[in-house]
């Protein structure tokens, strides 16, 4: 499903991301752990397009396709959902109307017709009813004034009604309590199938818990340093990061 | 500079629709501004002795008056001497009885602009009088209204048919001696609209007026004048547009507006005079005073206005809440792109009892664009328990345009109750990406945003307006993000 070849990406002429290979298969979950500055959160924008990254050498196919060529609107509705790690507030904009237009605009992309007002309010109950989420909610400005929790959970919403092939969690579970994080992981969970794929980059074990990845990958200076399944993050919450930087310097790690 | 801020920074490239200009023949005097013209406008007119001593008054006060510079605005001197003060499209008869009689250019000039008489006539039920340059060129409708006794016609056609009732209320509201574009506008004021609603009538439909500057470098001066009388009712819209041109043309208009007691004006305005291009060449000049006056108690009056043309508006549609248990309200959009320049607000005076008024005015800028909010909002010592509520919201595009707010209250008696509230938010690069992670390109993502923004104030307008309106922010917003 996306297949990413030594990728090179940098901002503000600084190199983050230095020949980065990562395959991701339909069905499958992968967990992106590393320290602070590693490249985690540019790989997350790097893949979703956003504007200030530059890719500078590598590719990267999603279901076939050149993602580097598309646009991030493109890229949305090809079917690739990034879960912010920091949602932003859209003040005016109504969360259900926003919804219902990236929902439209991706069906449009599709070939489909709008959905009809009744079938999108079905939808739209079911899966806040899934993430226990405050119907009140949905009637107030995108983000304005939701609390961190309500905002992560807000992603995962738009997760579920969207559909994507591919979701990217940005360090959805950092700031969710232990409910906030067992609902976000329930409500991920649901969405596991054998068409989707899901990328998770978060700092601890504990939502790895609940999600239970079949791949978990170490992103370090820029590249996957190490991957193993998920008996490699139980051994990294245990012993951090730096048995990681001393295999690395006696040269037994690959790159 | 990141890919989302160039492509809103591209908004002031966007095209005006309206650009284009009609041949048609018209019937000029020569530039400038004299006792003589204004004599030979008011003969053209065939006007009363009173009403010519009304302007020369007017201009002979304007001559000691100076143009006024404190608004938040910037434009070069205006030479008044280089402006045609009255130009009128030739029609084989001094006023057309019927559609059929109009000049058939200017019909397809205002199918353009999509307003069609006839269209209008059949479908909408709205009433229409359309103002080119400065004349009044048809009015629907008008025999349908008669039977009610409202009156619903040009300025000009008022004056010879209701030479009393003009005389009572012109200047009533705004005298000739308020500003220095009221004065000029009392001296030359070439045609508008006149609608007099009598006493317990609710007009049955809405009365719109369509105003259109055509020939080149003349300047647009209308007045338009709206009587409730007591316990009556009317909703008046107006549209503007104008032809592109490299050169500044000067508009300045007067709208007085009067209620009886339970009286109640709807005022609604979609004001998209051209703008200017690129580059901040050429558009209109926006200069108008527009004022109601709640004379009755429990009279109400509301303007709603969205602002997207002209090179520089300076309007601050007023309410005097003279009538005790009166209502005042003033709901606003202002959108300025490229060089545009927009300082318009409204001033809300409490004299009378149990006032009260709602300010909503809703700022959006972009490009290279400064857009300012000015309010007053006075209780005088006899307003016990005025009451007035404002909110001033600014939306930013882009970081090259400015938004300001000057909010003046000034009140003299304790019991009075006056809030303003005021936000300043601007669409970020973030947002736009937030917006396209989910699909939606940046022009939809800046046109649901500012929808969002507008939509307090877009509620406000008549069902086909708003339509309209929406769509009218859409264009504006056009090109803005790619």
């Amino acid at each position: 499903m996306l297949s990413i070849k030594n990728i090179h990406a940098s901002i503000d002429g600084k190199q983050i991301l230095k020949g980065l290979n990562l395959e991701v298969k339909a069905g499958e979950v992968h967990a992106i752990m590393g320290p602070n500055g590693g490249g985690k959160s540019t790989l997350a924008s790097v893949l979703a397009g956003r504007p200030e990254f530059e890719v500078t050498d590598g590719t990267a196919e999603f279901e076939g396709k050149d993602l580097l060529e598309m646009s991030p609107e493109d890229r949305a509705k090809e079917g690739l959902f990034l879960a912010f790690q920091y949602p932003v507030e859209i003040p005016g904009v109504n969360t259900t109307n926003f919804i219902k237009t990236a929902l439209n605009e991706k069906r449009k992309y599709q070939g489909l017709q709008p959905l009809d007002s009744a079938s999108f309010l079905k939808l739209l109950r079911e899966k806040a009813a899934l993430l226990e989420l405050d119907k009140s909610l949905l009637s107030r400005s995108l983000n304005e004034g939701f609390s961190g929790g309500e905002k992560k959970r807000n992603e995962i919403f738009q997760m579920a009604v969207l559909d994507p092939k591919l979701t990217i969690l940005d360090e959805t579970d950092s700031g969710l309590d232990i409910d906030a994080l067992r609902i976000v992981a329930k409500g991920v969970n649901t969405l596991r199938n054998e068409s989707h794929a899901i990328v998770a980059i978060t700092h601890y074990q504990r939502l790895l818990n609940y999600l239970k990845p079949d791949f978990v990958h170490v992103l370090m200076n820029g590249r996957i340093v190490k991957s193993g399944g998920k008996e490699l993050a139980l051994e990294l919450e245990e012993k951090g990061y730096d048995f990681i930087k001393e295999e690395l310097k006696e040269g037994l790690l690959l790159n | 500079m990141s890919e989302g801020i160039e492509l809103l920074e591209e908004r002031a490239n966007r095209e005006y629709k309206y650009g284009f200009t009609t041949n048609i023949e018209t019937d000029t005097v020569q530039k400038g501004l004299s006792d003589e013209i204004i004599r030979l406008i008011s003969a053209k007119k065939n006007e009363p002795e009173w009403l010519l001593e009304f302007r020369l008054k007017a201009f002979h006060h304007w001559q000691t008056l100076e143009m006024p510079r404190w608004a938040h605005v910037k434009f070069p001197e205006i030479d008044f001497q280089d402006i045609i003060y009255y130009a009128a499209p030739k029609t084989k008869k001094a006023k057309p009885g019927s559609l059929d009689e109009v000049d058939p250019e200017l019909l397809k000039t205002l199918d353009k602009l999509g307003i069609s008489l006839k269209e209008q006539k059949r479908l909408s039920g709205v009433a229409v009088d359309v103002v080119m340059d400065s004349t009044s060129v048809a009015t629907t409708f008008q025999s349908q209204l008669a039977e009610k006794g409202i009156i619903f016609s040009s300025i000009s056609e008022a004056i010879q048919k209701h030479p009393d009732l003009v005389r009572k209320y012109l200047g009533s509201v705004v005298p000739m001696t308020d500003n220095f574009f009221a004065a000029l506008n009392s001296a030359v004021f070439t045609d508008g609209s006149f609608c007099y609603i009598p006493k317990g009538v609710r007009c049955p439909m809405e009365l719109s007026t369509y105003f259109r500057i055509n020939q080149e470098n003349s300047g647009q001066f209308e007045r338009t004048l709206i009587v409730c009388e007591d316990g009556a009712y009317v909703s008046y819209l107006e549209g503007c547009t104008a032809p592109r041109r490299d050169d500044n043309q000067l508009h300045a208009a007067i709208v007085e507006m009067i209620a009886g007691d339970n009286a109640e004006i709807k005022y609604s305005t979609v004001q998209n005079w051209y703008p200017g291009d690129a580059n901040g060449v050429g558009g209109v000049f926006n200069f108008v005073t527009k004022r109601g006056m709640c004379r009755g108690h429990h009279s109400k009056i509301s303007w709603t206005q969205v602002e997207t043309g002209s090179a520089i508006t300076w309007k601050y549609p007023s309410v005097i809440l003279k009538g005790d248990y009166s209502i005042g309200e003033f709901y606003s959009v202002a959108l300025t792109t490229g060089f545009q320049q927009a300082d318009t607000g409204t001033k809300m005076q409490h004299i009378g009892k149990n006032t009260r008024s709602r300010i909503v005015s809703k700022g959006i800028s972009a490009g290279k664009s400064q857009n300012s909010y000015r309010g007053l909002v006075r209780a005088a010592k006899t307003a016990d328990n005025a009451r007035n509520y404002s909110q001033c919201d600014s939306l930013l595009l882009g970081d090259k345009c400015g938004a300001h707010t000057f909010p003046y209250i000034e009140s003299k008696n304790n019991t009075a109750i006056i809030e303003h509230e005021a936000t300043t938010s601007k669409i970020g690069e973030d947002q736009l990406f937030y917006c396209q992670q989910r699909g939606i390109d940046p022009e939809k993502a800046v046109a649901l945003i500012v929808t969002g923004f507008a939509k307090e104030v877009m509620n406000n307008l008549p069902m086909e307006f708003a339509i309209e309106a929406q769509k009218l922010l859409a264009v504006s917003l056009e090109g803005s993000v790619g």
